[in-house]
């Protein structure tokens, strides 16, 4: 959102103030350069305009941090969201007033969704022009205020460094989540005198609590060891506390079986015996069952969202219930609890653990084996040359780096890659868990690509969402960040035409994304007219507009080889998976019912 | 269980806290019933008293949400406790008042302990502050001679005996 219209200032030399006080003179627009510094920022996404320029004015001048101009500002906040999601440091974000901010407004409420520590610097209108209607003006504070962990508003240079410094300090401690401050143009060029960045946040209404009681934690453990056929539930909480060791640990020290939600994918390796994979809608089904049966169920930084819980009436009604949260308002919010541990995961594991012996699991971990192998993950291949999407992940999984981040779109084909792609260790998985980001993806993947840029970044996408986002392209190319785009195509925003297929009957509105005339005929055609059909964009060829390596694939016998040929070198990628077009994502919990009534699809 | 919940808030004295504060309500759909906002003995902190009915469960996980604001300092439901408080409002009722008749409003208003604060050719204001039974007796029997109009102030609420969350406040301010 450039407007040029501003006069450019060219930055005063620093001066040292020779009266012996440690502070400089600064204008605001240094400030904000110095808070990022001192704030050990090492990458800024963002987009100028009019209200910012003064502090563009002075990024290229850092050798602490990089700057990355992205296509969209939306594109700007996805890319810091999973630059924190992959490294656990704050992603920072900076863009100009009016749209440039209210265009980070969908990223904001993603990441207060998914607890990612996020500042976002946004320009304003300078304070004489607030509340105006002047150019590019936006009430940005009051826009953000229920999608944010907390905002400011910066009313004069004075409170500048304090409330830089309280931002930092909201968006990476406790419950992680995203801050923005809006700071007046006119505030960004004058001058504080004698300026030092603050040690020290200043907060005074603002506690953390780190330990839970430790006879609060005894408790929890006599209520685990007492158990017969206990259960881990853990959530993206362990993954943002950096306590999967932890989790580990305890696990495998009391003998408990561990089932992950979305979030909590990579928290708990998949390959480990006691592993139960993903609860919920689209969860396994012996997790599901695990959980039903369950009689104590211990919840490590998982906030029983709808999605893992079914009907709640229903949802573990044999279990006494041990939850582990950072945030207190988490605490019997939706299940009622029995012995609630609030605090940091990591801390409570770490108080936790020195209890923990080995339980009685001996008749339950039989059970769930048994139920394991009764109810697999499964899906049959086509006696045709068919592309099934799981088959898809499945050699997504197989060919990928051990260490290669997955970042996903919003649809089924995010189902498939946390049902078929082999999590082992914490962030290695971003996705839009709480909000649903459509578009999220890619962004997100780019963001995690600058983070470690010796790894493999592969975003599976779905050939909507890929839309969503699809400009940062550019983004990718102009900086080299060589993440892999593959998108399950089947021209349908698929998780919807699921729902229209199983619930709306067959009444597939607005769900087809090939052409009108074609789509008619193509919601029943066979197998090969969709393979034959056009669909827009051309994927490869888009991908090839913005110098980018772009393929299309159709045939199963092809797969192995297009996925080998995108996974390899060092530039960014995009592959068109064409796959079969009418799969659904199963097993399936519907809104709103139990989880004892999963439908099982395949069985 | 519904009920009446008398929320006691210490807040930081900013802008925008008042806006947080009264969005954690609306965002689930319940009406205020009143609330007032005052700076406290600290000019950093202010103090609201909000009144709410509404869902027990519901308003218990709106407390937990008000405590997790940066802004707030303390927050109680006075509601959800056992000890007394004090709960107050003032009221100021336009009511009409033809010479013949100040006597006996001026007496209604000494039996209730209030005061007039204006007297008019056609009118008078009566002034009061109690509980919320007692405004309501008062207007009850002012009701006959015609009131003109009624501001209230919205009720505010202190716990009697001494209140541990009012001194951390002070600590801290």
């Amino acid at each position: 959102m450039a407007n040029e219209s501003a006069t450019k200032m060219k930055p005063k030399a620093k001066k040292k103030k020779e009266n012996g006080k440690p502070g400089v003179d600064k204008r605001g627009a240094e400030i904000v350069i110095d808070a990022l510094e001192q704030e050990g920022v090492e990458v800024v996404f963002g987009y100028p305009g009019g209200a910012i320029i003064d502090v563009f004015d002075l990024i290229n001048q850092s050798d602490k941090f990089q700057f990355i101009l992205t296509r969209h500002e939306q594109g700007a906040i996805h890319m810091a969201e999973g630059y924190a999601r992959a490294t656990g440091k704050v992603g920072v974000v900076l863009v100009t007033s009016g749209p440039g901010a209210t265009n980070t407004v969908t990223g904001l409420a993603d990441a207060m969704m998914d607890s990612t520590p996020v500042v976002v610097i946004s320009g304003q209108v300078p304070t004489a022009l607030i509340g105006n209607d002047a150019f590019q003006e936006a009430d940005v504070v009051g826009i953000t205020r229920s999608v944010t962990k907390h905002n400011y508003l910066v009313k004069t240079l004075e409170e500048l460094p304090i409330l830089l410094k309280n931002t930092f300090h909201i968006a990476r401690s406790g419950r992680q989540g995203p801050v923005v401050i809006d700071i007046p143009k006119d505030i960004q060029k004058h001058t504080l005198v004698n300026y030092a960045y603050p040690d020290k946040p200043e907060l005074p209404g603002y506690h953390i609590q780190m330990h839970a009681p430790l006879e609060k934690v005894e408790q929890a453990w006599k209520l685990i060891h007492s158990a017969k056929r206990p259960l881990i539930y853990a959530g993206g909480g362990v993954i943002n506390a950096d306590a999967a060791d932890e989790l580990f640990l305890f696990a495998t020290k009391a003998n408990i079986p561990v089932t992950t939600t979305l979030m909590g994918l990579g928290a708990f390796p998949e390959t480990h015996p006691l592993s139960l994979l993903m609860l919920g809608m689209h969860g396994t089904v012996y997790a599901n069952k695990a959980v039903q049966n369950c009689d104590v169920l211990i919840a490590v930084g998982s906030r029983f969202d709808d999605r893992v819980t079914g009907k709640l009436e229903e949802f573990a009604p044999h279990a006494k219930i041990i939850h582990m949260d950072i945030d207190p308002s988490s605490i019997s919010k939706n299940v009622k609890v029995d012995v609630d541990l609030v605090g940091d995961v990591k801390c409570i594991l770490r108080d936790l653990n020195p209890f923990v012996e080995r339980c009685d699991t001996e008749a339950w971990l039989p059970q769930l084996d048994e139920w394991k192998r009764q109810y697999p993950l499964r899906f049959v291949l086509p006696d045709n040359d068919l592309i099934l999407p799981q088959h898809l992940i499945q050699l997504i999984d197989e060919l990928a780096d051990d260490n290669a981040i997955i970042t996903s779109e919003v649809g089924q084909h995010q189902m498939w890659a946390a049902q078929y792609y082999t999590f082992t260790r914490p962030r290695t998985w971003i996705t839009s868990g709480g909000l649903g980001t459509m578009g999220f993806g890619f962004p997100a993947a780019l963001g995690a690509q600058r983070a470690f840029p010796g790894r493999q970044v592969i975003n599976v996408a779905g050939d909507g969402s890929i839309q969503m986002n699809i400009q940062e392209l550019a983004t990718a190319m102009y900086y080299n960040l060589p993440v892999k785009n593959i998108i399950s195509n089947n021209g349908w925003l698929g998780m919807v035409r699921q729902w229209q297929d199983m619930f709306y009957g067959k009444n597939y509105s607005a769900t087809n994304l090939t052409l009108p005339a074609r789509g008619a005929a193509l919601s029943d055609a066979s197998a090969s007219d969709w393979m034959n059909a056009e669909y827009l964009p051309n994927f490869a060829k888009l991908a090839e507009a913005y110098g980018c390596w772009g393929r299309k694939v159709t045939k199963r016998g092809e797969l192995k080889d297009a996925i080998r040929e995108c996974l390899a070198g060092d530039q960014p990628a995009l592959l068109d998976v064409w796959v079969a077009r009418e799969e659904n994502v199963y097993p399936m919990v519907p809104a709103g019912a139990s989880l004892n009534q999963m439908i099982e699809g395949m069985a | 269980m519904m009920r009446r919940h008398i929320f006691y808030v210490l807040v930081e004295n900013r802008s925008g806290v008042l806006a947080r504060v009264a969005g954690l309500f609306s965002a689930r759909g319940f009406n205020i019933e009143s609330l007032t906002v005052g700076e406290t003995d600290s000019p950093r902190i202010s103090r609201m008293t909000i009144v709410v009915p509404g869902d027990d469960k519901i308003l218990d996980q709106v407390r937990k949400q008000l405590g997790k604001l940066i802004d707030v300092h303390d927050v109680r439901d006075f509601s959800m406790e056992t000890h007394d408080i004090v709960n107050r409002e003032l009221v100021l009722c336009k009511v009409n008042a033809e010479p013949s008749q100040r006597g006996d409003i001026v007496e209604i208003a000494n039996i209730f302990r209030a005061r007039i604060a204006d007297v008019s050719p056609q009118s008078m204001i009566v002034e009061a502050t109690g509980s919320e039974n007692k405004i309501a007796g008062l207007l009850k029997l002012l009701a006959p001679y015609g009131i003109i109009e009624v501001a209230r102030s919205g009720r505010v609420a202190m716990a009697r005996g001494n209140n541990e969350s009012i001194q951390n406040a002070r600590a801290v301010a």
